[in-house]
């Protein structure tokens, strides 16, 4: 057998960089792709979640007998019908599925029904009388953390919050390093902003959907769209108190994710219902109610201060970042805090962050959840300052860029990262030197995220005619089917066609992390390689045994076990179809799994370009031209690679122009379906450029690094200073909707800009 | 003994110290011996940390071994879309 190679620079490969056709591409155009909602079986009940009408409110009593006596009702719970599984606190997934002692927010279950239809489902919530004392709310972040504002949810307060907040604020965290004042008085001119993005929601196409199936000895199936089917297993086992192997949870095809479905929110209660009614529960979320809960991501308020010299160099940067997850606490803040400054070398740098609860839905990640709101704050600040001091901000990027051996912002030092080689290839395309026209600007903005690996399982199973089989447990949210596939072709030796890459369920496989963190193409492919490896030698020995000299004298090459070198013997190649065809006489069928928790997956960084016109009678802004830079570490699909740079690009310009939530003084939410919550289509939009740039990532046999993520970073900067410099006005309140940006237009002509 | 770098708000756990000093060959006694010389980092550690070793995070790798001159760095546990 070969060395194993892992010099991805000196490896030349016949697949990977390839683009074959999607796998599932055919089942989705023809629409027979299964997603959330299209399972269906026998004696299937409907059920519909009674949601709250109040923003915050005790619930006092809860009657559903009328409901119950409905025909056609087979089962009504609340929460105490999951008192019986556990007798401690209710977990917060539990809780934000349906309200326990309040409601939170606009939108939360209180009840649920499972009825033989689903429009009397629909009826029976009718007939559900709940008496609510309504409480005073609190929607804004800001107000979130005065002391006198009402409190959310008690007793989540971590130790490291400072004393002197409202209980609403319940975790703190402060990151950098050096002399932040003696960094500032070295500045040549400083700029101190405040800046607000609101919450967006990751606007998958497709609602939640499940189909749960208990049965009284505490076995269950279950059906749903979702990022990560074990998580969804380990939750819903804990809340129904089962033993994780009685659960078994199939993933089905996903209609988008981005972060949204890596929580749960109707699955307990499907199963619940199942359980009380004796029969199989469908639950599919309206759109209405995927907007008022779930998801959406966190809002902020931001202020950043910077220094700069007149030659462009930052001599200090401080950020105070303050997002408001919902009515359960999360952990944004802290990963917005440590990405703000991230592309940045810098000798002085401090980052604060506060947690916050407000009566919303409980966030959700968001594609690099945290890092676009505290990285448009900190790119807007350096793009006004090369404005004010009359500097390339390109160049004064790259002047300040982060590199080999910087201490990063957020603790440990860089080892290789592209962030220069992405600022030179945005320097020396095109885009950055054409000429823009009037009421145009161009705007320009670095992102970073980390990306993560976890616990990945996989399976390749060597068919007899020599075909591959490669069991995965990840959910198929941006083509890892077709990269993993490829990783799988490559490292055997054979054509991509011969290998096909299936979803296992959660009782085929060991524990599989969430599809998050940019991880699958990374972690997945890696343990897919080392799968590969183990059945390779496999097949050495077994070729070895068939030309009786030792399985070290095999090696595997192109698809075939050949003799090492000539002291082996004179061998023809036997190739892996005729080994597959010997196996069940050289010792039975021949596979190779790998599991581990896979570390290393490498930081990446992108650089967004971006040419924005605005209409001064209307306010509306165009995009008119948009690029995007991204180190992929080595892009196994390019193809897919580029759709995840561009998605990113997409929803960050949604992010940046339209999409927000908007909450009325009575805490309700004003805009909950995409005719009121308006996300970017195709009309909207150029063609966005992808420039693939590729510096390997050394933990990956093939240099893989994360793209899914970093792409919605920097487009909010990126058009925020296009407009700005369109205008000749500075914005620092996001989404710029069409009115804001007239209003400033109009105030700025008016003198009051 | 390793020399390791402990974020801004954490600080208050170990004295006001930016960089404190334990014993560990990995990730786990990392934790352990963080653990009983600032047992006010215990409500962190429990909730979940990252760890930074020459550049690399490791989410929850016990044995991720740790050389005597390594750069370690505490971090928040990571969390991803």
């Amino acid at each position: 057998m070969s060395p194993l190679n892992n010099n991805s620079q000196a490896r030349q490969f016949k697949v990977i960089g390839t683009r074959p056709p999607r796998p599932d591409g055919i089942e989705k155009v023809t629409g027979k792709a299964q997603y959330g909602a299209d399972l269906n079986v026998a004696n299937m009940l409907f059920a519909k979640i009674l949601r709250s009408p109040h923003a915050h409110a005790k619930v006092l009593s809860i009657d559903t007998s009328a409901a119950e006596r409905l025909d056609g009702v087979k089962a009504v719970i609340t929460s105490k019908d999951f008192d019986r599984f556990s007798s401690g606190q209710p977990n917060n997934i539990l809780e934000n599925s349906i309200a326990h002692q309040k409601v939170l927010y606009d939108g939360h279950g209180v009840a649920a029904v499972a009825a033989t239809s689903d429009l009397i489902a629909k009826s029976a919530l009718k007939l559900i009388k709940v008496k609510y004392e309504t409480l005073p709310h609190v929607t804004d972040v800001d107000k979130a953390m005065e002391k006198s504002a009402p409190i959310v949810n008690k007793g989540y307060v971590l130790e490291n919050v400072p004393k002197g907040h409202s209980e609403n604020v319940t975790s703190y965290f402060e990151f950098g390093h050096g002399d932040l004042e003696a960094g500032f008085s070295k500045a040549e001119k400083i700029v101190t902003r405040s800046f607000k993005t609101e919450a967006t929601h990751q606007g998958y196409i497709e609602p939640n959907a499940c189909l749960a199936s208990m049965t009284p000895d505490g076995k269950a199936d279950l059906w749903c769209c979702t990022q990560g089917h074990y998580n969804v297993r380990a939750v819903c086992a804990e809340i129904m108190g089962m033993e994780t192997s009685q659960l078994k949870v199939t993933a089905s095809e996903i209609g988008g994710g981005f972060g949204g479905k890596t929580l749960i929110y109707i699955e307990p209660i499907a199963l619940a219902l199942s359980l009380k009614s004796g029969q199989p529960v469908k639950l599919v979320m309206t759109r209405d109610e995927v907007f008022k809960a779930t998801g959406p991501t966190v809002s902020s308020s931001m202020d950043v201060k910077i220094g700069m010299t007149k030659d462009g160099k930052i001599t200090a940067g401080e950020a105070k970042l303050r997002y408001q997850g919902g009515a359960f606490p999360n952990g944004t803040v802290e990963m917005g805090a440590q990405s703000a400054f991230a592309s940045y070398d810098l000798k002085a740098v401090k980052t604060q962050g506060w947690n916050i609860l407000t009566n919303r839905p409980m966030q959700a990640a968001y594609r690099a959840p945290g890092a676009p709101q505290a990285i448009y704050a900190v790119e807007s600040v350096v793009d006004e300052l090369c404005e004010v001091l009359n500097l390339d901000p390109l160049e004064t990027r790259l002047k300040n860029a982060a590199k080999k051996g910087t201490l990063s912002s957020y603790g440990p030092t860089f080892d290789d990262i592209g962030l220069i080689a992405t600022l030179e290839a945005a320097k020396n395309h095109p885009h950055y030197s054409a000429p823009i026209s009037k009421n145009q600007g161009r705007g320009l903005s670095c992102g970073f995220w980390f990306n993560f690996g976890g616990d990945t399982c996989v399976t390749l199973n060597v068919n007899f005619d020599g075909t591959i089989g490669v069991t995965e447990g990840n959910p198929d949210i941006g083509g890892s089917r077709a990269s993993i596939s490829q990783m799988a072709a490559e490292e055997i030796g054979i054509a991509y066609e011969k290998v096909r890459t299936i979803i296992a369920d959660t009782n085929s496989l060991g524990h599989n992390e969430i599809t998050d963190g940019s991880r699958v193409t990374f972690a997945v492919g890696l343990a897919t390689i080392k799968a590969a490896r183990a059945a390779i030698k496999e097949m050495c020995k077994r070729a070895a045994m068939i030309w009786n000299i030792d399985e070290e004298a095999v090696r595997w090459e192109n698809g075939s076990a050949i003799p090492a070198g000539p002291n082996a013997g004179k061998f023809d190649p036997l190739t892996i179809e005729e080994i597959a065809g010997m196996s069940s006489q050289t010792g039975g069928p021949i596979a190779g799994h790998h599991e581990v928790n896979a570390e290393g997956a490498g930081v990446s960084f992108g650089v967004h370009l971006v040419d924005v016109e605005v209409d001064k009678e209307t306010g509306s802004s165009k995009i008119i031209r948009y690029t995007v830079f991204q180190d992929a570490g080595k892009a196994i699909h390019p193809s897919y690679v580029e759709g995840q740079m561009q998605g990113g690009a997409v929803q960050g310009i949604g992010w940046a122009l339209n999409e927000e939530y908007i909450y009325g003084d009575d805490g309700k939410l004003q805009n909950p379906g995409f005719l009121d919550y308006r996300i970017p289509v195709a009309s909207d939009l150029p063609m966005i450029d992808p420039v693939i740039l590729e510096i390997p990532n050394p933990g990956h046999p093939y240099g893989v690094r994360g793209v899914g993520e970093t792409s919605i970073v920097p487009p909010l900067a990126a058009i925020s200073n296009a407009i700005s410099r369109a205008t000749s006005i500075r914005f620092s309140d996001l989404p710029m909707s069409p009115p804001k940006v007239l209003k400033a237009i109009k105030d700025k002509q008016r003198g009051n800009g | 003994m390793v020399k390791v770098r402990i974020w801004g708000s954490l600080r208050s756990a170990t004295n006001n110290k930016e960089f404190v000093y334990v014993e560990a060959e990995n990730f786990k006694q990392l934790l352990d011996n963080l653990s009983k010389k600032y047992p006010n980092l215990k409500p962190q550690i429990s909730r979940g940390v990252s760890v930074s070793i020459d550049g690399l995070i490791y989410k929850n790798s016990w044995f991720a071994p740790i050389k005597p001159n390594s750069e370690v760095v505490l971090m928040p546990y990571m969390v991803g879309g």
